[in-house]
């Protein structure tokens, strides 16, 4: 038999089912890992071992009944922004250290009713502030492909763990890019859903507009089993969309034949290193071969989406984040001298760097004399970005192009400029400005680091880029490499 | 005591050489209005990269908007849905008060403001 770890999501509930091992047997295997790799890779901020093994257990009685769901005793792993009823949510921040959600996000309701475990909450930047998981106050997550590097983020902590297979899935969130780029610097399959998709109901909020669930997973397969039971519609987020959830999992055999594919234009730009651009070229020739046909689109206002999303994304960020005011939960400065002082202590001291440079960007283009000039010009000109996809999916089926510009980068390589460290993020930004779904599958390496290449379709299209996926899975090996040291 | 301003309202430096770069007072004004405490050695490092990320949203001035409607919901035609004004969650304040820093009879405790 396989060693347990190399089995992925959808494999191991199956083995369950058929009582092949035991899901306290899976629990205790996988958090030997997660433990032997905390003091390397940072990849946890909570591992629950005594919850997990007793939630194990519970799932090993349901899958004797013939009880389970579709994950009865899976193990997973939540990002740290979700919040989970009696275990800590820091969301990376010292302002969070001490918070206990008195509740479940949906996300993690929907998924412990489906069945899955989870072993642990996974480090993230702070307030998901951030490409390469360095703002987060419990250190950074370091890339098991090579423990210098960063791992992306901000779901570094998430996208670590898959790809050591600490767990074999786990929960992620987007604003920006932070599932697809973690997903393609540490070599694993990343899943950003449509915008209202997946409800965003107990998710620390950063900027509401582009703030988006989804998944970390080794295959495609995977994602499209975690997302059918994570998606739909919930009372409690008024921007979850009323929509059936399709079965993502019954669908993945959808044949890639005819598949109309557009090549972005813009993102094949000097920005994109030659190795990175290689490999999607080759991918781009696998496509081909299995029937999709390939044309050029070009998104003329796409560049302009980093400068876009860092007005909104801050903007929205300064309204959202004034909720921490040292009063109701979160840090609070020792013995403030008015009212005041409280709230500046408190916040000063809670929040990070970036997270402040954000609270103050945003401040700043929300405030009178700027909010024109800055604020509602980025809207209008998302509003180009959202119209030049648009046009696209009118003459093809999904968008392909490159998730990153380069492999991951050394730790603190760029922590010194912020600009530099927003550039990352400068393939991945349109989808979440569109509300478009967006998909990282790894497809091949630049030396010894994992390159991913990104499928962005149209408005709840998450089928389609989840059975491109698929077909491109089932004629390459790439996701199934894991990194030396953890194989 | 509050000072809360009526208008979020950040001062205008009276010379500027290169319109996006920040002042010292200005840093300290967004701040103020953030309500977040800066170290000394903070308000310089906050000046260059705050000048820096404006001067890089600039670009956005280049693009033609004249006739384009700001984006204000990211799935088409789409708004805000409302839900029926009936009464769906219980007291939960006991419970929540777990998270706060200090709270006497129900209450949070804060600094006291009138005097």
């Amino acid at each position: 038999m396989r060693e347990l770890h190399h089995i992925g999501l959808t494999g191991l509930a199956a083995g369950l089912r058929a009582r092949r091992f035991s899901s306290v047997e899976l629990a205790e295997a996988f958090l030997k890992r997660i433990e032997a790799s905390q003091g390397t890779l940072n990849a946890f901020i909570s591992v629950t071992r005594a919850q997990a093994l007793s939630d194990a257990a519970a799932a090993d009685r349901a899958l004797a009944a013939g009880s389970g769901g579709a994950l009865t005793g899976v193990p997973i792993a939540h990002k740290d922004l979700f919040c989970t009823a009696g275990v800590r949510t820091t969301c990376g921040s010292r302002m969070l250290d001490n918070f206990v959600s008195p509740y479940d996000a949906t996300v993690v309701a929907k998924l412990k009713r489906a069945g899955a475990v989870m072993l642990g909450k996974t480090n993230m930047d702070e307030f998901a502030m951030g490409s390469s998981n360095e703002t987060s106050y419990y250190g950074p997550v370091r890339n098991p492909w090579d423990q210098r590097l960063v791992p992306g983020g901000s779901s570094g902590g998430s996208a670590a763990a898959v790809a050591a297979r600490l767990v074999p899935g786990a929960t992620a969130t987007d604003t920006g890019g932070s599932i697809r780029q973690p997903a393609a610097l540490c070599g694993i399959t990343g899943l950003k859903p449509t915008y209202g998709r997946v409800s965003r109901y107990g998710m620390v909020a950063f900027a509401s507009s582009l703030d988006q669930g989804g998944v970390l997973t080794t295959s495609a397969a995977d994602a499209a089993l975690m997302l059918r039971e994570m998606a739909g519609f919930d009372p409690h987020d008024s921007t979850s969309v009323e929509r059936e959830v399709p079965d993502y999992v019954a669908e993945l055999g959808a044949p890639l034949g005819g598949l109309r594919v557009g090549l972005l234009k813009e993102f094949f730009d000097k920005g994109l290193d030659p190795a990175n651009e290689q490999r999607i070229r080759e991918a781009l020739k696998v496509f081909e071969s299995l029937g999709a046909q390939l044309s050029e689109v070009s998104l003329p206002n796409l560049p302009l989406s980093v400068p876009v999303y860092y007005v909104v994304a801050p903007a929205e960020c300064s309204s959202n984040l004034a909720r921490f005011d040292g009063v109701r939960y979160g840090h609070r400065c020792e013995n403030p001298r008015d009212l005041l002082d409280l709230y500046r202590r408190s916040r000063g001291e809670g929040f990070g760097a970036e997270v402040k440079r954000r609270i103050m960007t945003g401040t700043y283009v929300l405030s009178a004399g700027y909010y024109d000039a800055y604020y509602l010009k980025a809207q209008r000109v998302r509003q180009l970005i959202s119209a030049d996809f648009t046009r696209a999916f009118a003459s093809v089926d999904v968008v392909i192009g490159p998730t990153t510009p380069t492999p991951a980068f050394a730790i603190g390589a760029k922590t010194s400029d912020p600009i530099t460290m927003y550039l990352n993020d400068i393939y991945t930004i349109g989808a979440n400005l569109a509300g478009l779904p967006g998909l990282s599958v790894p497809c091949g390496f630049a030396g010894e680091l994992p390159v991913g290449l990104q499928i962005v379709g149209p408005h709840f299209s998450e089928a389609r880029l989840l059975s491109a996926a698929h077909a491109f899975q089932g004629a390459t090996d790439w996701h199934t490499r894991i990194p030396k040291g953890f194989a | 005591m509050y000072d809360f301003p009526l208008i979020f309202r950040i001062p205008q430096p009276h010379t500027s050489r290169t319109p996006m770069a920040l002042t010292r007072e200005q840093i300290e004004s967004i701040a103020a209005l953030a309500r977040l405490e800066l170290s000394a050695a903070e308000l310089p490092v906050y000046q260059t990269s705050l000048s820096s990320i404006l001067e890089f949203v600039g670009a956005l001035e280049r693009a033609d908007t004249a006739s384009v409607t700001p984006m204000a919901h990211p799935l088409p035609g789409l708004s805000q849905r409302l839900r029926p004004d009936e009464v769906t969650e219980q007291d939960h304040h006991a419970e929540y008060q777990q998270n706060a820093p200090q709270t006497a009879a129900g209450l949070y405790l804060v600094p006291k403001v009138i005097e």
